[in-house]
């Protein structure tokens, strides 16, 4: 146990961070492959000279590794250029709209871990019984629903037909740590429940299939039989022995899905008008607002690496057998 | 079922029909006695039909303007078109376009989308899969590396990354998926094809003086193929879906050439209204189809996996 966690996490650091490198590599050749920024930059009516100047000015002279090299040293200083739509730094804009998103994501995680995790249980715990079979089959249909679709019909029917929730926006908001969150007030919440419900749906399956499938695993264990045998009533087995153990994995991919959320929250917000990032990005897409496009991009990717490297390390200090096999 | 029986029995009683009995015909046999899998496959057929044939069995070509007339605009499934010569099963969009006809021209493009990328993806996964197996080295890191990196992020991200540099277009969305699904095969692939190299059939066919060339694709390919085909399967309902998402997003297809995810983008200012056939029927199509593809490519795993023989 002495010296590998260190070496371990530095290496894992350093990874990160090479993907982190490769990832504005490609976006700053993205960038380039498309076109010359002068013509989108400058205007028809600017003469030779003047051209020349503004050319010098934003550093296009250059060779492209030195512009790379600009390019990143403002990234690391969070300097990534200001919106053409709204002339305020990009990244502030994304930063300002990040809480919404991570608000949706959160939301549609707790839902699917609320709703999957039991019923995963039951569907593993009684493989035979005719629900476990509907649940499953529904699980099929659950990954196959487009998730668009889904939540145009959530509108449809919850909002158009019954009335009983509104169709888009995020509703009264409060501040907290100086953010605003809808989930702190009534209305609020009124409008949280369909986005979330709709990003939750593909979640709901993958929870609940996981969770069948580690029950169905841990079930024959040696020490589930004995803790069985010691007289152990039925909840206990379940919930301290097999529903403790189906949760290392579960916690490993919920970790790495909640990436996968925030990036498929670019649909939900968008059919429920939510002023997340995902909708200000797809905006921006549609307005070649680069500067926002490529911020966007930038941040996400370091989230996401983030992400995994902070579940690779839970992983690691979980779970007793990866932990042991590393050390040996 | 009888048929399946007899043949068994017959090739128990004779070891020479054993022989004979190829493993496709057994992973036919198999595949088949799945009723959930049949229903698939007879309705997957049954779409596919319909979308080859959609000029035979729609009412209207629906991007022949001249076939379109704005009175009939919106009008509810199973209203009579302003002529009286057919009538809307599933209602009509803003423009008078009857929904059905939409629908299977739609499908045309959905599937041809789908089945396009995944081949192509497909085949050059595989050859990249196989390239990194048998070259090893710094061939192999570099492809596996790229893999790894393209897989660790969700795939909508990627997606919408290329098409904001790209552009819409039917040929920049294949060209989209197709980077985004290589990398399924070429993993899969490179595995089998790593198992399979140590495998004595291999170092036979290596005694013999066989060419490396002949033996990667005479030898190795075709035992790698049934991960691989499961693979292709899912992937095209994978795409399917992904293409559908882009195009109501507004960066997949063009208006010219509607997918279903572009029909039921159309629907959606009118959903408010409560017109909602416009996009609920082609949402449902779409459902179909890809609840089709997953039940064969389901099947498909659990016949092509060699754990799960007995």
């Amino acid at each position: 146990m002495s010296r590998w966690p260190l070496r371990w996490l530095a290496r894992r650091l350093a990874q990160s961070l090479l993907v982190v490198l490769a990832m504005t590599v490609i976006v700053f050749a993205g960038l380039h492959a498309i076109g010359n920024p002068v013509d989108i930059l400058i205007g028809q009516d600017v003469d030779q000279v003047e051209r020349a100047r503004i050319i010098a000015r934003l550093g296009l002279d250059q060779p492209l590794w030195r512009q790379y090299l600009a390019f990143l040293h403002g990234a690391l200083r969070g300097d990534l250029g200001n919106s053409l739509v709204y002339n305020v730094p990009a990244i502030q804009l994304i930063l300002q709209r990040l809480p919404a998103t991570l608000e949706l994501a959160v939301a549609a995680l707790l839902l699917a871990v609320l709703v999957g995790v039991p019923l995963g249980l039951f569907a593993g715990l009684y493989p035979e019984h005719p629900l476990s079979r509907v649940l499953m089959t529904g699980s099929i249909v659950g990954f196959s629903l487009p998730t668009f679709w889904v939540g145009l019909m959530l509108i449809m029917a919850f909002s158009v037909r019954l009335g009983w929730l509104p169709s888009g926006g995020r509703g009264a908001t409060a501040e907290w740590l100086g953010v605003p969150w809808s989930w702190l007030t009534a209305d609020g919440l009124r409008h949280l429940i369909l986005p979330a419900i709709n990003l939750s749906l593909f979640k709901v399956s993958l929870v609940l299939r996981l969770t069948r499938a580690g029950v169905r695993e841990v079930l024959p264990q040696d020490w589930v039989r004995f803790a069985r045998a010691k007289g152990l009533s039925p909840q206990r087995v379940v919930l301290g022995h097999v529903l403790r153990n189906t949760m290392i994995p579960l916690v490993t991919v919920l970790g790495l899905e909640f990436g996968s959320t925030i990036a498929f929250a670019v649909v939900t917000e968008n059919i429920f008008a939510w002023p997340g990032a995902g909708k200000l990005i797809l905006d921006s897409i549609n307005a070649l607002d680069r500067p926002v496009i490529v911020s966007y991009l930038i941040v996400v990717v370091c989230l996401f690496v983030t992400l995994n490297l902070i579940v690779d390390v839970l992983y690691k200090l979980l779970d007793p057998r990866v932990r042991l096999e590393a050390a040996a | 079922m009888s048929a399946i029986d007899n043949a068994a029995s017959t090739a128990q009683a004779d070891p020479q029909a054993l022989r004979r009995e190829s493993p496709w015909r057994r992973v036919a046999a198999d595949f088949f006695s799945s009723r959930t899998a049949v229903f698939g496959l007879v309705l997957l057929a049954i779409l596919v039909l319909a979308a080859i044939f959609a000029p035979l069995v729609t009412p209207q070509n629906p991007y022949d303007l001249m076939q379109l007339d704005v009175m009939d605009a919106r009008l509810a499934p199973g209203a009579a078109s302003g002529t009286g010569t057919y009538s809307y099963w599933l209602g009509t969009d803003g423009q008078g376009r009857d929904i059905f006809s939409g629908i299977l021209y739609g499908l045309r493009i959905s599937l041809t989308v789908g089945v396009g990328s995944a081949l192509i993806a497909g085949i050059a996964g595989t050859l990249l899969g196989l390239l990194a197996a048998y070259a090893g080295g710094r061939v192999d890191s570099v492809i596996m590396r790229t893999v790894d990196l393209l897989l660790s992020f969700p795939s909508i991200l990627v997606a919408m990354m290329i098409l904001a540099f790209l552009g819409k277009g039917v040929l920049n969305v294949v060209l989209t998926l197709v980077i985004l699904e290589w990398a399924y095969y070429a993993r899969a692939a490179r595995g089998q094809a790593l198992v399979e190299s140590r495998r004595e059939y291999v170092e036979a066919a290596r005694g013999q003086g066989i060419s490396n060339w002949r033996i990667v694709v005479g030898h190795i390919l075709p035992n790698c193929l049934p991960p691989l085909i499961v693979i292709g399967s899912l992937q095209v309902a994978r795409a399917i879906t992904l293409e559908a998402t882009l195009s109501f997003l507004g960066l997949g297809v063009p208006v010219t050439e509607p997918s279903l995810g572009l029909l039921i983008a159309n629907g959606y200012q009118f959903m408010l209204s409560d017109e909602y056939w416009i996009s609920f029927f082609p949402g449902i199509a779409l459902l179909v189809t890809v609840v089709a593809i997953n039940l064969v490519g389901d099947r498909l795993r659990d016949v092509l996996n060699p754990r799960l023989q007995k």
